[in-house]
C-alpha cells in the first residue's frame, strides 16, 4: 500500500478531475435541483475509459485494481456524488458478473457497461428487508429453462436508466441459503419502475421502486449456483463499501476546498475569518479527518487488490469515512455561514449528500455490527 | 416545564392544535415549492400570537419571552419555516415597534401587523456585515425634511414578501452611530433584491432589500438618532432565546417520529427499538433535548422576571441558542439515521427537519458568534487582547 498516488492513479485523478470540472461542475447544481440524470455523461466517461476501471481487459475494461478505481470515484464525488454513485453502482453489477458470472454473461454484459453505453444496477432491498437483507421475499420460480420472478424491490439506484440489474430473489427456503442472484434486463416483459423517491439529496441519481410481475429470466442468467446469491450479494457489498468510502472522501475533499477558499476570502471584524481560531481549528480538524479517511480507504482497496481478506477493513473504512464526511460537510456549511446555507454554494449540497452515505450500502449501524462481531466471535 | 402556569400550558395546547391543523397539512408542499403559508398569519392574528409580547393597551397579548418560546417550540415541531417567518414578524418587527416605537408609530403600524393584515420583518445584516454587524454601511443622511436612506440589507426573513421593515442604518461615522427606521414596501426607492434558494427553511422566504435614496420624514425614525445599538442588542437576546424554541420544536418532532418508527419497524425479527444502538440514540437525543429545554425556558423566564441585564443577558441567551441549535441538528441527523433509507426521503419529516435545523446554527448569530459572546462575558477584556 502506498500513501500517495502511483503514476497510474495520478493520471486517472487528473483525467477524472478535468472531466468533472469541465463537464459536470457547470450543470450539477441545476441538475440536482431538477433531478436530471444525463446518460451522455456516463458515455463520455466511458470514452475516457473511466466506467470499467476494475473490469478485466478481455471484457472491455481497464483491468486495474480497486486502489485505482477509487481514485476515479473520489474525483467524481468531489464534484458530484450522484455521478460517483452512478459509476459505483454500475461497478457493483460489473463486479458481480465478472466474479461469478458465466463466460456468456461476461461477454454479453460487461463490454457495454465498461464502455459507458449501458448503466447497471443492483437490487437487494425490499420494503420490509433493509438491514435484514436475508429476509427478502421476491420469488424466482423455476419454469423449464427459465425462472419466473415476482416481487417488489426498493431503493434501487438508477433502475430507470439501467440496461441490466443484478436482482436477488428467493429460489429456496427461508434465510440466506434460499437466495439466488439473477442478471435481469430491464426491457424484459413484466419489469417496471413503479415509483421514484423524493430524496433529501443525491437527486441526479434516481432511486426507484421496481415491480417484477412474472418476469421470465433464462436460467443461464443466474449467477453461481442456486442458493449462492446471498454470498454473491455480500461479497459485492464488501467491494461496494470501498467505493462508498471513496465517495465520502471525494465529497469531504470538495467540502474542505470550498471552506478553505471561503475562509481566505471572507472578512469580518477587519480580518479574514481564517484568522479566527474558531474557523481555523475547524479547518484543521476537517483536514485531519479527511486524511484519516483517505488512509483507511487506501488500506481497504489495497487489501482487496492483494487478494487478502478485506471485508472488515471495508466496513471500518465505510463507517469512519462517512461519519467523518458528515462532520466535515456540516462544518463546511457552518464556515460559509449564511452563504453556506444557500444553493449559491455547494456546501449545503455536500452536507445533504453526506447523510445518505451513512445509510446505504449497509447502514453505519450494520457496519458496527460487522466490526464488533469480528472482534468477539 | 415545571414552572409553566395554567395559562402558559393552555397557550401550549392552543398552539399545538393550531400547528397540527393549520401548518402540518401544508408544509411538505410549501417546502418543496419554496412557497409561503401567508394565510396562517391571519389565524395567528386571531389567536393573539402576532403581538404576543406587545402590551395589552397597544393591542398585544402582553406576554413575555416564555410564551413566545412556547409558541416557537410548538409551531417549530411541525413547521420550522413558518415559525421562522413568525419570529421575524412577531419578535424582530412587532415586538420592536411595541417596545421602542412612538405613540404615533404604534398607532400607525401595530393594528395591521397584529391582525396579520401586514407582514413584518427586520433589516440588519448586509453582505459585508454579518457576524460583524456594526460594520454596516447602509446610510441615513439627514436633510431638512427628514432622512435619505441608501444601501441594502441581506438575509432578510420575509424580505421578498413583507410589508413593514424595522431597519437599522448608520447616521454617523462611528460603529455605534446606528439609528432605526420603519420602512415600507411601496416607498419610492424601496425594492426587493435577490431571493435566496436555501437548503432548508424553504417555506420562509429570505431575500435582499435595496434602498435607493428613500426619503422618509424624521417621524419614521424609532428612538433617538444614534441610539439604536442598545435596543438592537436587547432584541437580539430575545431573538436568540426564542429562536432556540424553534430548535427545541425541531428536536421534539424528530424524537417523536424516530420513537414511533423504532416501535414499528421490524428487522431481524424484532422492532429496531430492541437494538441498543437505536435505544442509545433515542436516549441521548431525549436527554439533550431535555437539557436544551431546561436551559432555554430558564433563560426566557429570567428575561421576563428582569433578572438578566446587559452582557449577562447576552451570554445566557447565547448559551441557550448555541446548545439548542447544535442539539437539534444532531437529533435530526440521528433521526434520519434511525429511519434509514426512509429517513432520507421526503415521505418522512426528518430530512426536512435536518435541513431546517442547520439554519439555527447560522441565523440570528452563528454558533461562532455565540461562543464569542459567552467567552467575552467570562473573560472580559482578555478575550479581545
Amino acid at each position: 500500500m502506498s500513501f500517495t498516488d502511483n503514476e497510474v492513479q495520478a493520471e486517472l485523478r487528473a483525467l477524472t478531475r478535468k472531466f468533472a470540472e469541465n463537464e459536470i461542475r457547470p450543470i450539477v447544481e441545476k441538475d440536482e435541483e431538477e433531478e436530471t440524470f444525463r446518460p451522455e455523461i456516463i458515455r463520455k466517461l466511458g470514452l475516457l475509459g473511466l466506467t470499467g476501471v476494475p473490469v478485466p481487459e478481455a471484457y472491455g475494461g481497464a483491468g486495474l485494481g480497486y486502489a485505482d478505481y477509487v481514485v476515479v470515484i473520489e474525483e467524481l464525488a468531489r464534484v458530484s456524488a450522484s455521478y460517483a454513485v452512478s459509476v459505483s453502482v454500475t461497478g457493483l453489477a460489473q463486479m458481480i458478473i465478472a466474479s461469478g458470472g458465466s463466460e456468456e454473461l461476461k461477454k454479453k454484459y460487461l463490454p457495454p457497461m465498461a464502455s459507458g453505453e449501458m448503466v447497471g444496477g443492483f437490487a437487494l432491498s425490499e420494503a420490509s428487508s433493509g438491514s435484514d437483507a436475508a429476509s427478502l421475499r421476491t420469488v424466482a420460480k423455476k419454469d423449464g429453462d427459465h425462472y419466473v420472478l415476482n416481487g417488489t424491490k426498493l431503493w434501487i439506484t438508477q433502475a430507470d436508466s439501467a440496461g441490466v440489474l443484478v436482482i436477488m430473489a428467493r429460489t429456496g427456503g427461508e434465510g440466506a441459503a434460499g437466495v439466488s442472484a439473477f442478471v435481469v434486463e430491464t426491457k424484459s416483459a413484466g419489469f417496471r419502475c413503479s415509483k421514484r423517491e423524493k430524496k433529501m439529496g443525491l437527486s441526479i441519481s434516481h432511486t426507484m421502486e421496481i415491480v417484477l410481475e412474472n418476469v421470465r429470466v433464462p436460467s443461464t442468467n443466474r449467477i453461481g449456483a442456486e442458493g449462492e446469491g446471498f454470498k454473491v450479494a455480500m461479497n459485492a457489498l464488501n467491494g461496494g463499501r470501498i467505493t462508498i468510502s471513496a465517495v465520502a472522501v471525494g465529497v469531504g475533499r470538495g467540502a474542505l476546498e470550498v471552506s478553505v477558499a471561503h475562509a481566505k476570502e471572507r472578512e469580518q471584524f477587519g480580518k479574514k475569518i481564517h484568522e479566527f481560531q474558531g474557523v481555523s481549528f475547524l479547518l484543521a480538524d476537517m483536514r485531519t479527518q479527511l486524511d484519516a479517511s483517505e488512509l483507511l480507504l487506501r488500506r481497504a482497496a489495497s487489501l482487496r487488490d492483494e487478494g487478502k481478506p478485506f471485508a472488515i477493513e471495508a466496513s471500518i473504512a465505510k463507517l469512519f469515512t462517512t461519519d467523518a464526511t458528515m462532520k466535515i460537510t456540516t462544518d463546511a456549511v457552518q464556515i460559509l455561514g449564511g452563504s453556506g446555507y444557500t444553493r449559491d454554494f455547494p456546501a449545503e449540497r455536500y452536507m445533504r449528500e453526506a447523510k445518505i452515505l451513512q445509510i446505504f450500502e449497509g447502514t453505519n449501524q450494520i457496519q458496527r455490527v460487522i466490526i464488533s462481531r469480528s472482534l468477539t466471535k | 416545564m415545571w414552572f409553566f402556569s395554567d395559562e402558559q400550558n393552555m397557550l401550549l395546547e392552543t398552539v399545538r392544535q393550531f400547528s397540527r391543523d393549520e401548518l402540518g397539512p401544508k408544509i411538505e408542499h410549501l417546502d418543496a415549492e419554496e412557497g409561503f403559508n401567508r394565510e396562517s398569519f391571519f389565524k395567528m392574528g386571531e389567536l393573539g400570537l402576532l403581538g404576543i409580547t406587545v402590551k395589552e393597551e397597544d393591542g398585544g397579548a402582553g406576554l413575555g419571552a416564555v410564551e413566545a418560546t412556547i409558541a416557537m417550540e410548538e409551531m417549530g415541531a411541525v413547521d420550522a419555516s413558518t415559525t421562522l417567518s413568525y419570529l421575524a414578524h412577531a419578535i424582530l418587527c412587532v415586538n420592536q415597534i411595541g417596545a421602542n416605537g412612538s405613540a404615533d408609530q404604534k398607532k400607525k403600524y401595530l393594528p395591521d401587523l397584529i391582525s396579520g393584515k401586514k407582514l413584518g420583518g427586520m433589516g440588519m445584516s448586509e453582505p459585508g456585515a454579518g457576524s460583524d454587524m456594526l460594520s454596516m454601511t447602509t446610510k441615513a443622511v439627514k436633510n431638512s425634511d427628514g432622512y435619505a436612506i441608501t444601501g441594502g440589507k441581506t438575509w432578510i426573513t420575509n424580505g421578498p414578501n413583507g410589508d413593514v421593515f424595522y431597519v437599522y442604518a448608520k447616521t454617523g461615522d462611528t460603529k455605534r452611530d446606528v439609528s432605526t427606521f420603519i420602512l415600507e414596501r411601496g416607498m419610492k426607492g424601496f425594492s426587493t433584491g435577490k431571493k435566496f434558494s436555501k437548503m432548508g427553511m424553504r417555506a420562509s422566504p429570505t431575500g435582499e432589500l435595496v434602498f435607493e435614496d428613500i426619503r422618509v420624514p424624521a417621524t419614521a425614525r424609532v428612538g433617538d438618532e444614534g441610539g439604536s445599538v442598545k435596543m438592537m442588542m436587547k432584541n437580539l437576546d430575545l431573538e436568540r432565546v426564542t429562536i432556540a424554541g424553534i430548535s427545541l420544536g425541531i428536536a421534539k418532532g424528530c424524537l417523536e417520529t424516530a420513537t414511533q418508527y423504532a416501535k414499528e419497524r421490524k428487522q431481524f425479527g424484532k422492532p429496531i427499538g430492541a437494538f441498543q444502538m437505536i435505544q442509545e440514540r433515542l436516549a441521548e437525543g431525549a436527554s439533550q433535548y431535555a437539557a436544551g429545554r431546561a436551559l432555554t425556558y430558564s433563560v426566557a423566564k429570567m428575561i421576563d422576571d428582569g433578572k438578566l441585564v446587559g452582557k449577562e443577558s447576552a451570554a445566557y441567551s447565547a448559551q441557550a441558542k448555541l446548545q439548542a441549535a447544535q442539539m437539534a441538528t444532531k437529533v435530526a441527523l440521528d433521526a434520519i439515521q434511525i429511519l434509514g433509507g426512509y429517513g432520507y426521503t421526503r415521505e418522512f419529516p426528518v430530512e426536512r427537519a435536518m435541513r431546517d435545523a442547520k439554519l439555527i446554527e447560522i441565523g440570528a448569530g452563528t454558533n461562532e458568534v455565540m461562543r464569542l459572546i459567552i467567552a467575552r462575558q467570562m473573560l472580559g477584556d482578555v478575550a479581545n487582547m
